[in-house]
């Protein structure tokens, strides 16, 4: 999980963070590496991890589907502009679409062959609402352009080159957060970094696509982790992993032995120590402020596909086409880690691994507790997309929901240090604002009150309700006083407009009254001066 | 829920928000693990008092669970998930349990009506009332009801005559002693009534506990009740049904307080597990402040509520008018619950503790 992206937009306020708390006696059991010291973080559960149902399928190729839907928006930021038409044939690699803008990413095709057209498609959201989308019809060659060409040696390249070449890969956030990764990398530019922070801590339940690939190409992603630390320009290199994933810290660990800067963290199995500010606070001790970034603490977070990713472009020139994706699920006839063709569409994936045994009760993409419902299966695979989980009403144990009894059980289960129940008894009473007077901005979704809450009240939702109606009274607040402002603006305008006329016409009558006073002046004197003029002029 | 369309390309799927999926606890699971946690202190309450302890409890969750019922019924609400979530239940059994053994049956039923129709229901029912519903009904009839209310039964061993089950009902339900016996044969001052009066006329606790009323730590037969409800408390505690925070906080407060005193002047203040280990203090630290809907919800603050339970408990057993002082106490800090919660809010992640930047 890496849901908090890292937006540049908010300024780094630094503030006192309390002195941190070294893990207690039952963390510390766990803790092997005597170097890596770890921190404690509040809260969290221990959701079962289901994690045996794909954890020993080595990653598979999906073979290319029939037709791949590939979005223009499968990122945080502006989505990409069409570069093809309709008609045009493209390789594996072309680019199909520019980055717009500050914060955007570009999209290449995933494989080569003919787009079909640029239209829209069902987005992988659970909105199902339309985006647009490009089509294409795979030729069966997979065919890597000719452009493509990589780096000898990455570490020659300066940290603005090695940006350049993450941004023109297209390369964002694969925990799921989707930000674009170079933005990131250009952190550099504003704030002191020293260390960087490899998130393979794969918390969410059932997903087992990152623990899959540190294994498999571990040596690629160590790589890749170099580049971006080059890029960051910083020294210090921290993998973490969870403790439930032995295999992936081991072979992370042979890996990295190339480096002496990287060290490897064994992190304590718990929910959500994924999440990328808990994750620094358990790996350093320092609590990213509020509203800020992990990087105003010195530190930026990468997850381990995107480091992977990093080294596919880099080394090889390849851009993000195509990501390993955990197909799981009770109602999965064989749960797989697949490497999925972006644009694949959910169905295709399905079909791979034998379908339903039985109907699911819920369609998810990405983990059971932070991940989106699905609204169908033809929605097409994304960057950001790492997982596809097809649950049984058993797993998903839904249940009408009871009056809250204050049993503070979210309480305790919160990693952010708010008190849920009053939020969710706030928000339900309409009092958003009270709501966020308790903290409802630092809420993260990770869902852990809803998971522990014994009378099912469904939280998280309350949450993002009242997140949603907060910002769309912002808009429209926004709205009102950009308005107020224009109805003044149009006011002073016709005040001045008024004001200059009634100054002109002033004006005027001062000019009128002078040149009449002027001409009476002169008219007395006329008569008088007559006779002398007439006298000067009979001279 | 969800079906493939025929076109195969799409299907159906309810939409909610994540988390999918949440740990298999219920409240009504709560519940029945809070009474599980109640049947070892109950059953040495019938082995020490007799049958009367058990018609109390019949007859008090039978009136819950009308009252509950009729509530619902009046308020046009769904009626079994309200009986169902075994809130009632609980309540009336801590009810039973806290009252004397031979109250008369309409004092049963009033005390429970009262409970769960003006305590509960009447504020919206389950976790919206702002007081215990058990400890507000046995106020309720204590203070109007003060003498039926503390005519206590002597323990088993120490009294003259035991009630059968045929004598318990007739005394309960029509009032009537068994024929040649007197109240004197089988009642006693409970321990803590029996320290304050004697305490009253001057005798010194060295003397007092001379008296066969006394076992190792409180009263005889009290003590062994208290043991088997920590027993309860310390299941509950395992199964995380309640934290340590308040049963430990309350506890030590009130063992601190008691200590205290205690050193100060042992002639006239019983020692702390006098006060531990005699009245309904550990039912009430580990059963009765945890009440989840009318305690504190923050660490911080369930700490502070239970800690003022223990210093109020002992205030009000040293100094005030009544014999056990747990209702009172809890009570009172019900009232100041949502203030204390107010006050002790956690410190936010990101956020300095005075919450600047907020």
């Amino acid at each position: 999980m890496q849901r908090r992206n890292n937006g540049v937009a908010a300024g780094g306020r630094r503030q006192e963070a309390p002195p941190p708390r070294r893990l207690n006696d039952r963390d510390a059991k766990v803790k092997k590496d005597p170097t890596m010291k770890l921190f404690k973080i509040r809260g969290g559960v221990h959701p079962h991890d289901h994690k045996h149902l794909a954890a020993e399928q080595a990653i598979e190729d999906l073979p290319m589907p029939a037709l791949l839907h590939i979005p223009l928006q499968q990122h945080i930021g502006a989505p990409a502009a069409p570069a093809v038409r309709r008609g045009q044939q493209v390789a594996k690699g072309d680019l199909l679409a520019h980055s717009q803008g500050a914060i955007s990413a570009p999209v290449h095709a995933p494989t080569s062959g003919r787009v079909m057209g640029v239209g829209s498609y069902p987005a992988h959201h659970a909105s199902g609402l339309s985006v647009r989308t490009v089509t294409l019809k795979p030729d069966g060659e997979d065919r890597w352009s000719d452009a493509i060409e990589g780096v000898a040696d990455p570490f020659v390249l300066t940290p603005e080159e090695i940006a350049a070449r993450v941004a023109a890969a297209g390369i964002v956030g694969m925990g799921g957060a989707t930000f674009p990764s170079a933005v990131k990398l250009n952190l550099r530019n504003r704030y002191r970094l020293h260390t960087l922070v490899i998130n393979g801590a794969e918390c969410e339940p059932y997903l087992t696509c990152d623990d899959r690939l540190m294994r498999e190409e571990a040596d690629a992603v160590v790589d890749g982790i170099r580049i971006l630390a080059r890029g960051l320009g910083v020294e210090r290199i921290i993998i973490a992993i969870e403790n439930n994933k032995s295999e992936a810290q081991a072979a992370m660990a042979i890996a990295a032995a190339v480096d002496p800067r990287i060290r490897i963290a064994r992190l304590p199995t718990r929910y959500p120590m994924g999440s990328e500010r808990h994750l620094v606070q358990a790996l350093t001790g320092q609590e990213t402020p509020a509203r800020g970034l992990t990087a105003d603490i010195g530190v930026v977070v990468h997850n381990g596909a995107t480091a992977f990713a990093v080294h596919e472009a880099l080394r090889h020139g390849r851009p993000l086409v195509s990501r390993v994706v955990t197909v799981s699920g009770g109602a999965v006839a064989r749960p797989r880690n697949l490497r999925v063709p972006l644009g694949a569409r959910v169905q295709d994936l399905l079909d791979y691994c034998g379908g339903f045994t039985e109907e699911p009760a819920q369609l998810i993409s990405g983990g059971p507790m932070m991940g989106q419902p699905l609204p169908e299966t033809r929605v097409p695979m994304v960057k950001g997309s790492n997982g596809v989980l097809a649950l049984t009403a058993r797993e998903v144990a839904r249940r009408e929901s009871m009056p809250c009894i204050r049993c503070a059980s979210c309480v305790q289960a919160c990693p952010c240090g708010l008190v849920p129940l009053e939020m969710a008894a706030h928000t339900r009473a309409g009092d958003l604002e009270g709501a966020v007077g308790l903290g409802l901005m630092d809420c993260i979704g990770c869902g852990s009150c809803a998971y522990v809450c014994p009378a099912h009240i469904p939280l998280v939702q309350f949450f993002k309700y009242a997140k949603g109606e907060m910002a769309a009274r912002g808009r429209s607040k926004q709205k009102l006083l950009e308005t107020k402002r224009l109805a003044e603006q149009r006011t002073a305008r016709i005040e001045a407009i008024q004001r200059a006329k009634r100054e002109a016409m002033a004006k005027r009558k001062r000019e009128q009254a002078a040149t009449q006073a002027a001409a009476k002046a002169a008219a007395p004197i006329a008569p008088a001066d007559v006779p002398a003029a007439a006298l000067a002029g009979e001279d | 829920m969800c079906r493939n369309n025929a076109a195969g390309t799409g299907m159906s799927t309810t939409l909610v928000s994540s988390p999918h999926g949440s740990r298999p606890n219920r409240v009504d699971r709560v519940m029945q693990e809070v009474l599980l946690a109640l049947v070892p202190g109950v059953l040495a309450m019938i082995w020490f008092f007799g049958w009367g302890v058990l018609v109390n409890i019949a007859l008090a969750v039978a009136v819950a669970v009308a009252a509950e019922a009729a509530v619902m019924r009046v308020r046009r609400r769904p009626i079994r998930p309200a009986i169902g979530d075994y809130s009632a239940v609980v309540t009336a059994v801590l009810f039973a349990i806290s009252v004397p053994p031979t109250l008369p049956w309409w004092m049963t039923l009033l005390g429970m009506v009262f409970a769960i129709v003006l305590v509960k229901q009447l504020y919206g029912g389950i976790g919206y009332n702002p007081f215990n519903p058990a400890m507000a009904g046995y106020v309720f009839l204590l203070v109007s009801y003060p003498v039926a209310m503390t005519t206590w039964l002597a323990p088993g061993m120490l009294a003259e005559h035991s009630l059968s089950l045929m004598e318990s009902l007739r005394l309960i339900f029509a009032g009537a002693l068994p024929s040649g016996i007197e109240w004197d044969a089988i009642s006693a001052a409970t321990p803590l009534d029996a320290m304050r009066g004697k305490l009253d006329q001057g005798l010194a606790i060295q003397e007092i506990r001379l008296s066969p009323l006394w076992g190792d730590f409180g009263g005889r037969g009290w003590e062994w009740i208290a043991n088997w409800f920590l027993l309860g408390g310390v299941y509950l505690l395992w199964r995380r049904i309640i934290t340590w925070h308040i049963p430990v906080s309350m506890l030590s407060a009130l063992a601190v307080a008691a200590g205290v005193f205690w050193l100060i002047d042992p002639t006239t203040h019983p020692f702390p597990a006098f006060h531990l280990f005699s009245g309904a203090a550990i039912l009430g630290a580990f059963f009765i402040a945890t009440d989840p809907v009318s305690a504190c919800t923050t660490r911080k603050g369930q700490l502070l509520f239970g800690a003022s339970i223990g210093i109020l408990v002992f205030v009000i057993r040293t100094w005030g008018g009544y014999p056990d002082a747990v209702a009172f106490a809890v009570l009172l800090m019900n009232i100041a619950a949502p203030t204390i919660d107010h006050y002790t809010q956690p410190r936010v992640f990101g956020h300095t503790r005075d919450g600047v930047n907020r």
